[in-house]
């Protein structure tokens, strides 16, 4: 399979000799893949996603981007191209006054030429489901309207790769699921590869793979359901796990036989309807 | 409270001047603030007056908006009007005599002008921020101070800076609101005191906010270089401004009036 991103036994620190962020860390991420990333405050994830740009260079280690090294910096901004970032705050990310403008921020850095701009801007703002606010003035949007034309201004350039660092994290549940659905959409219809750095389980789940960093080392990788199946694993990284999987685990504990590797809500009330009834779940119980 | 203070104050609209090219009206705007300070008598201000009125009417600003936007600059006016009055000094007799101080004909004349071509500046000079967005007049003022950046004059650096300046006012209007509600829950008391004491009581809003200010500044720099700015080498523009035949033809206008007001404040009576 081809390769995306992959860091080289990374290691970084803010400061020189000071302690470690990032400390021997090799992931790979494949293209057109989900991955998300998970772990507890300070382990290292929203370090780890500035060096999938270059916007950090690793102390030790390499970073290479589709094959090219982050610390090339003649490929700088291929690389910055390649792989779009969105960030936890969407005030602090959007740079123009009217929504249209800011989506074509980045093209007009890479002097995209004005007739294939606002084709390109269009087709983005379609894409995130923005273009009905093109007009507006950012501040007048919710936070996951702001999410989503973050999401437009990144996508506006092409890039192969978009890392959400806890893009989700300040938006209230309805915007949250209209940001991920916007992110899946990209990833499965248009082959864009996800990497999301968050702390919410449910979103994890609906992952490919799944890392789970600590200390700046990665200390569980796996499909969602491998890693969430290891409840008391995930517990030891103080993250939680999804509430099906936390149930399951305790059903097992107490003695009713579930399947170990129940991630999902529909997965568990299935499940949990055969074990009441024995019979199997209607398709829509 | 903060939500009242509007900065460039813009009427949206779709009269001929608001959708001039704002090249052409912020040009416009300096050639007709240069006529009002060289054109010397009544006549040649008097035809200013008409036609920035005129203009008002074609762009559907009611005209006591003026009275509105004049209303900071009375104390100036006044002033200046009056330090006119008594400090010109004539060839012919006082009209007025009283003490040291002599108020000569010119002294009124001259004073009355002043006053007239002040009221013109900063009407006429409202007129465009009313009719013309303030991001468009940041997109229009960078174009026509490109040619400077010849010279190394950091032209695309000013006019980002006011972007991001316009952008970022209304947030941090917002944040200030949040901040001084939170201090006002744990007690602070912002309205009330002497002003002394309201200005200390200041000091615990402003220090957050200028914290976040940073903290914002920081993330939005990360921002930008992940979508790849490196500055104005190179850039190209999503908006792109183009002089059309109606344009044209307004400059013309424009020009023949502007023309005609010269030429008739340089008339001796």
């Amino acid at each position: 399979m081809d390769e995306m991103l992959t860091a080289r036994d990374i290691r970084f620190a803010y400061e020189e000799g000071g302690r470690l962020a990032i400390d021997g860390l090799s992931v790979q991420v494949n293209k057109g893949e989900f991955l998300a990333v998970l772990g507890a405050n300070g382990c290292g994830k929203s370090t780890l996603a500035k060096h999938f740009n270059a916007i950090l260079l690793p102390t030790a280690g390499k970073v290479l981007v589709e094959g090219m090294d982050t610390a090339d910096e003649d490929r700088l901004w291929d690389i910055r191209q390649k792989v779009g970032m969105v960030f936890q705050n969407p005030d602090n990310q959007i740079v123009a006054t009217v929504v249209e403008e800011d989506v074509a921020f980045a093209l007009e850095n890479l002097g995209v030429e004005p007739g294939e701009m606002r084709r390109r801007v269009d087709e983005a703002m379609e894409l995130a489901g923005v273009y009905k606010y093109r007009e507006k003035a950012p501040h007048k949007l919710s936070g996951g309207q702001k999410q989503r034309v973050a999401i437009a201004g990144v996508i506006a350039m092409r890039p192969d790769c978009l890392v959400l660092d806890e893009a989700t994290a300040m938006l209230d549940p309805i915007g949250r699921e209209k940001v991920m659905r916007t992110v899946r959409s990209l990833n499965r219809d248009h082959g864009i590869t996800v990497v999301a750095i968050t702390h919410y389980m449910e979103e994890a789940a609906q992952a490919d793979r799944v890392v789970v960093m600590s200390g700046g080392k990665v200390a569980l990788e796996g499909t969602p359901k491998e890693v969430f199946s290891q409840v008391e694993a995930v517990r030891a990284l103080h993250l939680d796990v999804p509430q099906s999987a936390e149930l399951c685990h305790e059903l097992t504990a107490a003695g009713c036989p579930m399947p170990p590797d129940l991630i999902c809500v529909d997965e568990c009330a299935a499940a949990l309807y055969k074990l009441l009834t024995g019979k199997e779940a209607p398709a829509h119980g | 409270m903060l939500r009242d203070i509007t900065i460039g104050q813009h009427f949206p609209g779709h009269s001929p001047l608001h959708l001039m090219d704002p090249r052409l009206k912020l040009v416009l705007t300096v050639a007709y603030i240069i006529i009002l300070f060289v054109g010397s008598n009544f006549l040649g201000l008097s035809l200013a007056v008409i036609f920035l009125a005129a203009l008002y009417l074609v762009a559907g600003i009611p005209l006591k908006m003026i009275a509105k936007s004049l209303k900071p600059i009375v104390p100036i006016i006044a002033l200046t009007t009056v330090l006119n009055v008594f400090m010109m000094t004539g060839a012919g007799r006082p009209l007025f005599q009283w003490g040291f101080l002599r108020i000569y004909p010119e002294g009124v004349r001259y004073a009355v002008m002043i006053a007239v071509r002040i009221v013109c500046l900063i009407a006429g000079t409202s007129l465009l921020t009313y009719t013309t967005s303030p991001i468009v007049l940041t997109d229009a003022i960078e174009r026509l101070l490109k040619p400077l950046a010849r010279l190394h004059l950091p032209v695309h650096e000013l006019a980002m800076m006011m972007t991001i300046a316009l952008r970022f006012i209304p947030t941090l209007i917002d944040e200030t609101e949040k901040i001084m509600n939170a201090q006002k829950a744990r007690g602070a008391q912002l309205d009330s005191g002497t002003l002394r004491q309201r200005i200390r009581a200041l000091v615990p809003v402003l220090i957050p906010l200028f914290i976040s200010a940073f903290r914002r500044a920081e993330e939005l720099a990360t921002a930008m270089e992940c979508r790849c700015y490196h500055g104005g080498e190179g850039r190209t523009r999503l908006r792109q401004l183009h002089m059309t035949g109606r344009d044209w033809l307004m400059a013309a206008v424009c020009i023949a009036v502007l023309a005609l007001i010269g030429a008739s404040g340089r008339i001796h009576l």
